[in-house]
């Protein structure tokens, strides 16, 4: 896993005003370029240490997906002492995005945090006195990634994925007792039985990996949260970014009351954005699970939408609110400006960001959405970029479970014993595992005794 | 009264199925070797089933063979059935199992002992270690006051370190089949700094066959064709006996359940570690309630005796619920008990205080091989032993040790796992924990072993011209079948019609057809008048080389990338309290284990990929020091 194999990333932070760096660094690297990179030259006549023009296309599709210039260097005079590409898009965050997918369907992996750091520091790169920097570099990330990660998998994909893998586990034991107890007089999985339960398991990955590019299960980039007391318009605003902005999935849990969010898309960025009832202290039991919800989401929130009446200012309630969102990252909206005659300017706030807006007049959208997309593209909010990385990787090692069971389903179509599926049905188990962090050989062996009654 | 009574180049201490291959590997190896017991008539007993081979333990045995050991070929000579189990599951998981003779086992063993150049066999009871400069051991010490002064050990002592016998509310200080107990080499080692473990084991009882009524069990015979163990063995012909297979039912259950409280797994009498892999009879009706009943095989302890061993039954109840629970089982209605069952408590140490070599880190030129290093098995002992035997030979001879890696062999498997991860009960060898199991067949153990064999100096050069000749023969007839093109004609077609598989309208190689599933090597002669004279393991090997020919390359590509950073070494000498970075868990667990290698460094429990790099990184920057 260390070495030879080719790796993928984007490599720049965001800040660079919608044009993001694909970097790629491998043996495979110019092969995965060539066979998704289209211009006049062909891609293996292109010399190195060069810039080309040209489109992006997905082979299995035809669709073009990104103009782009792309950077051809030939090993070893290169940042990792391997072929290395780079393909500068210019389509934003989501184009970005599908760009790195599609190397990744090529037979790259995505890079782990500090990847190319590391291997320039392997291959002899980089200079000796710059190893504890890449050491901390590593520990960081992976704390970080981890993080994120973990935020991730709260909730109904890991809810799923583990589903998925106990019945993967469950499987294998069961292949594998009747490989190590052929005498014993436990039922013995045939290979029809284990087609069977393949079949299942396949269908329910692939309703996940559908739900993935729905944006459904899990959320990208931004995550920000509309607060404020009651009557103040706040489902209003929601109501006008989502009408407004293509909405990508719309999702009323039915359970939690109080809380509406919506995915929506300003100028690439993709966010999920969330309406709370408001906050303020109740004894409706009923409600305050809705209020619970609502600190919980400011408090995993990258930002957070204050709404004020115009017409009062800043009063005791907008401030009880506002104290629990003073750490946050915060854009603040004085509403309603169309039916305030003054504004009491004193009793806000200082240094934050303020926005006078009619939602009724429409005044003040734009400069909202301006407002977030600057704040993204500066880097001032964070944690999308890990966020939307461990999703690229929760995807591509869900495609790679998929494959593998199909490649074992094929093994039973042609015929093979039960003991050759075995190592696709290991492999689709070790994909999750890595989403989810678990090794699969102790636990087969763990699910074998406690299983099955064996012994002599 | 001490005194000097021999100095060698190896002492074994202990001489059941680790000790032998030990003893006999070190001699062969043209060291002046010495092997003690307890009882010279427990040399290589088999104190629990007696059987040898099965899941992952035949491949073993294959392994063992392949190496130049001696158990396959000792097991030849004494089978009593022979039978291949999961002949139909894939080629990875056949696996070789042969019931024994017990006692012919035995003899067979002492004398290949006794006849062999520089081995001296020696009843005694080693109790304590020689060590000098507190690193080094020098020999050891016999309970009559003898010292055996030699530059290796290898401390191959079973169950018999402090044994204890429990039946029931009943127990006593003893090893294994009413043999004595080793009481003080336990110590010894504890004062050299070996840290020991307690773990537990158990074995069912005996019966008379003059009591059984076979007409209620089902027979189980062994197989027609007879494949042997052992490699140079070429073909056998011989009587086999059957087994028998029964049930225990509602009452055996019930005399169980309610004689629970005087188990001592439950009364807390024992304080050893089981395997749950190996659990006794109340264990199975605990856990496993529901269950309504479980199979009973009644097999031969051997021809000159009518002993039978009841596997299934093992328990550590007190005698009478032993006999009441038995006579409940069909066909054992009268069951006359010889030996009771009972319950083996033993020390055994962590084996994460070994190298990869099976040599301690502590003590310099002391080895460990055996059940007395966490596992259970005869086929795993004997495995270790040869490793520990070979080992000690090259120490002496001052030549690296011989490592086997997790794609070579199980026996790579079995060693890299006690090492890197320990155990915590006795660890038996499955299928499962061999990730490339698919290479590591029981057909090719002589392919992937016997050049490293030849190379150490167990394989004589005869074997060694037969093994290259077989070789060619494979690899030629695998070109020819990949060269040679059938034409259609009827008489072909009506052969693939014969076994429902597609008819062929243009030519077609032989390769082809093989990989068809429905056609096997055998069949394919009827359409190939040519072929060469093949053996049945070289058709064989052939047949599975091409048929899964695609999962095999697989395998091998996965096994390329494990080599890499297999082929990172550690320097010995690494302190990783000074590296930065590292997280303190994985400090401390990478100092108790002391990898290799970071391949074996990255599957120590508790040490994450971050960590892993950051060793890769600062093992880039210790080598520029070096330099």
């Amino acid at each position: 896993m260390f070495e030879s194999d080719t790796i993928a990333a984007i490599s720049t932070p965001h800040g660079t005003g919608g044009i993001g760096i694909i970097r790629i660094s491998g043996d495979e690297a110019f092969d995965i370029a060539a066979r998704i990179f289209k211009s006049r030259k062909k891609f293996n006549d292109i010399k190195s240490h060069t810039i080309s023009y040209g489109k992006i296309v997905d082979p299995s599709t035809g669709e073009t997906i990104d103009e782009v210039l792309l950077s051809k260097m030939e090993k070893p005079n290169t940042f990792t002492r391997e072929d290395v590409v780079e393909i500068n898009c210019h389509g934003g965050i989501v184009v970005l995005k599908r760009v790195l997918e599609l190397v990744l369907a090529e037979g790259a992996r995505l890079a782990e945090p500090g990847e190319f750091t590391k291997r320039a520091f392997l291959n002899g790169r980089i200079d000796l006195s710059q190893a504890e920097a890449v050491i901390d570099l590593i520990n960081s990330k992976n704390a970080e990634s981890s993080k994120a990660a973990v935020r991730q998998l709260e909730g109904r994909l890991s809810e799923k994925l583990s589903v998925i893998r106990k019945l993967l586990i469950e499987l294998i034991a069961s292949i594998e007792v009747t490989v190590d107890y052929p005498e014993h007089d436990i039922e013995e999985i045939t290979a029809v039985q284990i087609n069977e339960e393949l079949g299942k398991i396949i269908s329910k990955l692939r309703d996940l990996a559908r739900s993935f590019e729905r944006g459904k299960v899990i959320r990208e980039g931004i995550s920000a949260v509309i607060v404020g007391k009651p009557n103040v318009g706040k489902s209003s605003l929601l109501n006008e970014l989502s009408g407004k902005n293509r909405a990508i999935v719309t999702d009323i849990p039915g359970t939690t009351r109080d809380i509406i969010e919506e995915y929506i898309n300003i100028n690439g960025i993709p966010i999920r954005i969330l309406d709370t009832a408001g906050i303020r202290e109740t004894k409706d039991v009923v409600e305050k699970i809705g209020v619970d919800r609502a600190q919980r989401e400011i408090e995993n929130a990258d930002l957070v939408i204050m709404m004020l009446d115009a017409r009062t200012g800043m009063e005791e309630s907008d401030t009880a609110i506002y104290n629990k969102i003073k750490d946050k990252k915060k854009i603040i909206i004085l509403n309603k400006i169309d039916l305030a005659d003054k504004v009491d300017e004193d009793s806000l706030p200082e240094g934050v960001n303020i926005i006078k807006m009619s939602l009724k007049e429409g005044i003040g959208i734009e400069q909202l959405e301006d407002e977030i997309t600057n704040l993204f593209f500066k880097g001032e909010i964070i944690s999308n970029d890990e966020v939307l990385l461990t999703n690229v990787r929760h995807k591509q090692l869900i495609d790679m479970a998929i494959k593998s069971i199909n490649d074992a389903r094929n093994a039973y179509e042609n015929g093979m014993p039960i003991d050759m599926m075995t190592i696709d049905i290991k492999n689709a188990a070790e994909y999750i595992g890595q989403i989810t962090g678990e090794s699969v050989s102790e636990d087969v062996v763990h699910e074998i005794f406690s299983r099955f009654c064996l012994g002599k | 009264m001490e005194y000097l009574a021999g100095e060698y180049d190896v002492i074994v201490v202990g001489a059941g199925h680790a000790g032998c291959e030990a003893a006999l590997a070190a001699a062969r190896l043209g060291c002046k070797t010495i092997v003690f017991a307890i009882n010279l008539d427990s040399i290589a007993n088999m104190p629990c089933n007696p059987n040898i081979g099965g899941t992952a333990k035949g491949q073993l045995v294959r392994e063992i063979d392949a190496l130049g050991g001696e158990m396959g070929k000792n097991a030849d000579k004494t089978f009593i059935q022979s039978k291949i189990l999961n002949s139909a599951k894939g080629p990875a998981v056949f696996s070789l199992r042969a019931q024994v003779d017990r006692r012919r086992y035995q003899i067979e063993m002492k004398k290949t002992l006794e006849s062999q150049e520089n081995l001296h066999v020696r009843q005694s009871e080693v109790v304590d270690l020689i060590v000098e400069e507190g690193n080094r051991v020098a020999g050891v010490k016999t309970n009559t006051g003898a010292i055996y002064k030699s530059k290796t050990v290898v401390i191959t002592t079973g169950t018999y370190l402090r044994g204890k016998i429990i039946i029931g509310d009943f127990s006593y200080s003893g090893g294994p089949d009413g043999l004595f107990p080793a009481n003080k080499l336990s110590d010894s080692l504890r004062e050299n700094g070996i840290e020991l473990l307690r773990f537990k084991t158990g074995t069912p009882a005996r019966i008379n066959r003059r009591s059984v009524d076979f007409s209620k069990m089902v027979e189980q015979p062994g197989d027609e064709r007879i494949v042997p163990f052992s490699f140079e063995t070429e073909t056998i012909e011989k009587e086999q006996v059957s087994c028998w297979l029964t049930y225990t039912n509602s009452e055996t259950h019930r005399i169980i359940r309610e004689n629970l409280h005087r188990s001592p797994l439950y009364s807390g009498v024992i304080e050893g570690v089981g395997a749950r892999y190996c659990p006794s009879i109340e264990d199975k009706i605990v856990r496993f309630a529901d269950k309504e009943s479980h199979q009973v095989f009644v097999e031969p302890m051997g021809l000159d005796t009518n002993e039978m061993y009841l596997q299934g039954l093992s328990t550590s109840l007190p005698e009478d619920v032993q006999i009441e629970m038995i006579r409940t089982v069909p066909g054992l209605e009268n069951a006359e008990i010889m030996r009771s069952a009972y319950a083996i408590e033993y020390d055994c140490i962590d084996p994460t205080q070994l190298k990869n070599s099976l040599e301690c880190r502590k003590l310099q030129g002391l080895f460990f091989a055996g059940q007395v290093n966490g596992t259970s098995g005869y086929e795993e002992a004997a495995a270790q032993g040869l490793i520990a035997g070979i080992n000690a030979a090259r120490k002496v001879k001052g030549l690296e040790p011989l490592v086997l890696s997790r794609s070579d062999a199980y026996i790579g498997v079995l060693i890299d796992d006690l090492v890197t991860k320990g155990t915590n009960e006795p660890y038996r060898m499955m299928t499962s924990r061999a990730e490339y199991r698919l290479l590591l067949r029981q057909d090719n153990a002589d392919l992937r072993l016997t050049p490293i064999g030849y190379k150490i100096g167990l394989i004589s050069e005869e074997r060694y011209a037969k093994f290259l000749a077989k070789k060619e023969r494979i690899e030629k007839e695998i070109e020819r079948l990949k060269k040679t093109t059938i034409a259609p004609s009827e008489k072909v077609n009506s052969f693939l019609r014969a076994r429902n598989s597609t008819e062929i309208k243009t030519g077609i190689k032989l390769v082809e057809l093989l990989r068809r599933p429905e056609i096997s090597y055998d069949d394919l002669g009827e359409i190939d008048p040519d072929r060469p004279e093949l053996t049945f393991a070289e058709a064989e090997q052939v047949a599975i080389s091409v048929k899964y020919e695609g999962y095999i390359k697989r395998q091998m590509q996965q096994v390329e990338q494990f080599k890499k950073l297999e082929n990172r070494k550690i320097p010995e000498n690494i302190d990783y309290s000074s590296i930065q970075g590292l997280r303190i868990e994985a400090r401390q667990k990478l100092d108790k284990v002391r990898p290799e290698s970071v391949g074996q460094a990255s599957r120590i429990s508790g040490v994450s990929p971050a960590d892993i790099s950051v060793l890769l990184i600062y093992l880039e920057h210790y080598k520029e020091k070096e330099k």
